[in-house]
């Protein structure tokens, strides 16, 4: 069989620092009709540049320097802007990351839908319709004949994802691109989303790229891996062979299953922490967002919140915090009851309460440097100045395993991702806190600089045997870390108990679905569980 | 600092190099003049000679001398007015942001209220109701001033203080001003900068119309907009003095607004 997409040889470039630097080295890939090829790696491996290349199109500050493009017969590379714009469309098209940015607001799905083949002359507007209606009820939307015609923010994510992807399908192209399509989703719509890229790939018989940063999602979809890492192949083979036995040592750190925390036993006579009785609360007054939280926090463990996004936990955290003052119930903190309210709490009961955010970026003022960031709570709490907080920042930059002398005097905006995650842990140890609150502290960074921070934070507690309450929708980090888990669903706490007893069954209905969606890093995980839902729905 | 200006594209340079001239000229007015600033010392109308570089207004003093006076007067005003507006402004749309709740809605609806009078005429009823002395004449148009630079800090706060670094502020017990000062004014420092620039023109513009109506600064001192009008006869005789003050306002104001247009771009991250 043909190749569709040869590319051979792919050396692109970014402008920056005034001279071109390469950004994606020497790559070279086929695909076949009907085939899927998983290109994963971390944020900067070049994937999504990659993916937009096989479309001959290149972001703002980069070029094709050298290489092959070759689609269908067709070379890519340099182009005309009027050939590429046949192209795309209707021979290789784009999912982008997220569907809520890319369709417009103010115009119903369906006819963002058929405004592609209308408008290349393809067909007429009704038909483009009743095939959108067509694709919709084989990507699995509920209601295909009458969902296409709501706004996009009438639609939930998984929804809009999948309409998304029926777009891409509308000018019948051969190669769909699929940017990380389920990155933004909850565990349980990114099933959705991975069977309708499934119906497409398999049943349609077309050809895919899937960019993706999650080695158990890809191995789902594709047939075929590639392992990228800065701009380079690090390694490449067919799923199952790359799963079973990779040959790099990157791969297999991607691979790895993190090491599961020693199940530590809890007894009723440890010192209680936190612990919130029949709690609610509410945003416009008449529906409230959290209710009937009762809650428990020892010393020196780590309690897992999970749920999905709207599942009222980070509305919790701001309960506890007194950000967002209870309207019912109460908070007793260190054997103490917590004034709901923010400004009615004293100094020493805010030391010992810490917060750890999901964005690094925004959770330290890009104006400040390192020695402010993390001098501000000792001069605030402990009236620690000059060389005394000099040392004690410096000692606290080598608790979080960044060399004090070349970080402290950076700027906020100097450091990464996950440094600047470590420099908010910093921010919080300093404060000496009994509790620290960490909020999808993991979900903004690559998998491996994540795995980083957790272990950071579970070397951190060994030593000072402070509690975490710890927020999360990913089901792995729990499993890593946490001694007892509480699921809630819609404002309620539907389940909690000790890590062992909630994951394994019986549990509720719930948590059920909400394990089982976990993507596993085996190829036949996706198939097996949509046989059974189906089967079950029968 | 120094690597900027080299990057600054040649309309900044030329607003800089406009902006720097009016400046030296207005320090160093009593140096730079040739005579008193309100001694007459000619005919009225006279024509440009090397006595008088550019001629004399109509009682016979020297425009040029008043021109550079001038210059002093109405750029030190607008620039202590700013000032004061833009510390009002500022402040107050801080507080509003970061405190919401009825604070920020007390707040607002006043500033509503001051701006739904039209600035001039509002302006124009204090400064005939009090007289128009110098500190009132910067205090009225600060505050009429403010009001713009509240609406803009309010919103740029806005923005800022929904940023966690804030609420870990806030969660840490920080007061009100020390978030204000250490959180929100560097980050919102930039627009607010270039804002300043515009407001100055405005100010600058605004001071110019009062003296043109008689309720700015007060005879025998020298401003641009006063002379503007003291000279507004002589254009129906063909007589081209009242465009030499009129000009200089309008080459002060695209001055500073090619600065500010640079900066804007610099602070936005907007490329061509």
């Amino acid at each position: 069989m043909d190749n569709l997409l040869e590319i051979k040889n792919l050396n692109l470039e970014a402008y920056y620092e005034d001279k071109w630097q390469p950004i994606v080295r020497n790559i070279s890939l086929n695909l076949k009709k009907g085939r899927v090829l998983g290109l994963i790696g971390e944020s900067g491996a070049g994937k999504s540049t990659i993916g937009l290349a096989a479309m001959g199109y290149c972001r703002q500050g980069c070029r094709i320097a050298s290489g092959s493009i070759n689609l269908d017969g067709r070379e890519l590379f340099n182009a005309s802007e009027e050939e590429l714009r046949t192209i795309r469309g209707s021979k290789i098209a784009y999912v982008a990351q997220s569907a809520a940015a890319s369709f417009n607001p103010s115009h119903r799905v369906i006819k963002q839908y058929a405004e592609a083949p209308v408008q290349h002359g393809l067909m007429a507007q009704s038909d483009a319709e009743k095939e959108a209606i067509e694709i919709y009820r084989r990507l699995f939307l509920p209601t295909p004949e009458k969902i296409g015609y709501r706004y996009p923010h009438e639609l939930s994510g998984g929804q809009l994802q999948r309409a998304m992807v029926a777009m891409a399908m509308s000018c019948k192209p051969d190669i769909i691109v699929f940017d990380e399509p389920t990155t933004a989703l909850d565990v349980t719509t990114q099933i959705e989303v991975l069977a309708a890229v499934k119906e497409i790939t398999e049943k349609m018989n077309k050809a895919a790229l899937y960019i993706t940063h999650d080695l158990a999602v890809v191995a789902q979809v594709a047939h075929r891996i590639m392992v990228l890492r800065n701009g380079r192949l690090v390694e490449e083979g067919e799923t199952r062979d790359l799963l079973e036995n990779p040959k790099e040592i990157y791969t297999r750190e991607l691979l790895n299953v993190r090491s599961l925390r020693e199940d530590k036993t809890i007894t009723d006579k440890m010192d209680v922490i936190l612990e919130i009785k029949d709690v609610a609360a509410t945003y416009t007054g008449d529906k409230n967002v959290v209710e009937d939280i009762d809650l428990i926090i020892r010393r020196g463990r780590t309690v897992a919140l999970v749920g999905e996004s709207g599942s009222g936990k980070s509305t919790l955290a701001k309960v506890v915090t007194g950000l967002l003052p209870a309207i019912k119930g109460s908070i007793k903190f260190l054997g103490k009851e917590l004034p709901i309210k923010l400004k009615d709490r004293e100094k020493q009961d805010l030391r010992k309460m810490q917060m750890i955010y999901q964005m690094p970026d925004t959770a330290l003022n890009p104006k400040q440097t390192v020695r402010k960031v993390i001098g501000r709570p000792l001069e605030f709490y402990f009236g620690i100045r000059g060389k005394k907080a000099d040392a004690r920042i410096r000692e606290l930059l080598i608790n979080i395993e960044l060399d004090p002398d070349s970080y402290i005097d950076r700027l906020t905006t100097e450091l990464s991702g996950g440094e600047k995650q470590r420099i908010c842990i910093a921010r919080a140890l300093a404060a000496e806190p009994d509790l620290i609150i960490c909020d999808e502290v993991t979900s903004a960074l690559d998998q491996l600089v994540g795995e980083g921070i957790l272990n950071l934070l579970q070397d951190l507690q060994n030593k000072t045997n402070m509690s975490y309450l710890f927020i999360t929708h990913d089901l792995a980090t729990v499993k890593a870390i946490a001694d007892k888990i509480v699921i809630m669903l819609q404002g309620k706490i539907i389940e909690q108990g000790e890590k062992k007893k909630v994951l394994n069954p019986p549990h509720h209905e719930y948590t059920d679905k909400l394990l089982a969606s976990v993507p596993e890093m085996d190829p036949d995980w996706l198939d097996k569980l949509l046989a059974e839902r189906a089967s079950t729905f029968i | 600092m120094i690597q900027l200006l080299k990057q600054s594209p040649l309309s900044a340079r030329i607003g800089m190099g406009i902006v720097l001239f009016n400046i030296l000229i207005a320090v160093f007015a009593p140096i730079i003049a040739p005579f008193g600033e309100t001694t007459i010392v000619g005919d009225v109308w006279e024509s440009l000679s090397s006595q008088f570089y550019l001629g004399t207004d109509h009682i016979g003093r020297d425009l040029f001398t008043r021109m550079v006076y001038g210059g002093r007067n109405t750029i030190a005003l607008a620039f202590i007015t700013t000032t004061l507006s833009f510390f009002l402004g500022s402040i107050l749309g801080f507080i509003a942001a970061v405190k919401g709740g009825w604070t920020d809605q007390l707040l607002s609806r006043i500033i509503d209220i001051l701006m739904a009078f039209p600035t001039l005429i509002f302006a124009l009823m204090i400064l005939s109701v009090l007289g128009s002395s110098i500190p009132t004449l910067i205090f009225t148009i600060a505050i009429l001033d403010s009001t713009r630079v509240y609406r803009l800090s309010r919103a740029v706060a806005m923005d800022i203080e929904v940023m966690e670094f804030v609420e870990a502020a806030r969660l840490r017990g920080e007061g009100l001003w020390w978030i204000i000062r250490h959180e929100i004014l560097p980050n919102a420092l930039p627009p607010l900068i270039a804002e300043f620039g515009l407001r100055f023109c405005f100010v600058f513009l605004f001071i110019a119309s009062l003296s043109f109506l008689g309720l700015g600064l007060q005879p025998p001192l020298a401003d641009w907009g006063g002379m503007v009008r003291e000279n507004a006869g002589a254009i129906t005789f063909g007589i081209y003095i009242p465009l030499i003050p009129a000009g200089a306002i309008a080459l002060l104001t695209v001055g500073v607004n090619l600065i500010v247009d640079w900066f804007l771009h610099l602070s936005s991250g907007l490329h061509e």
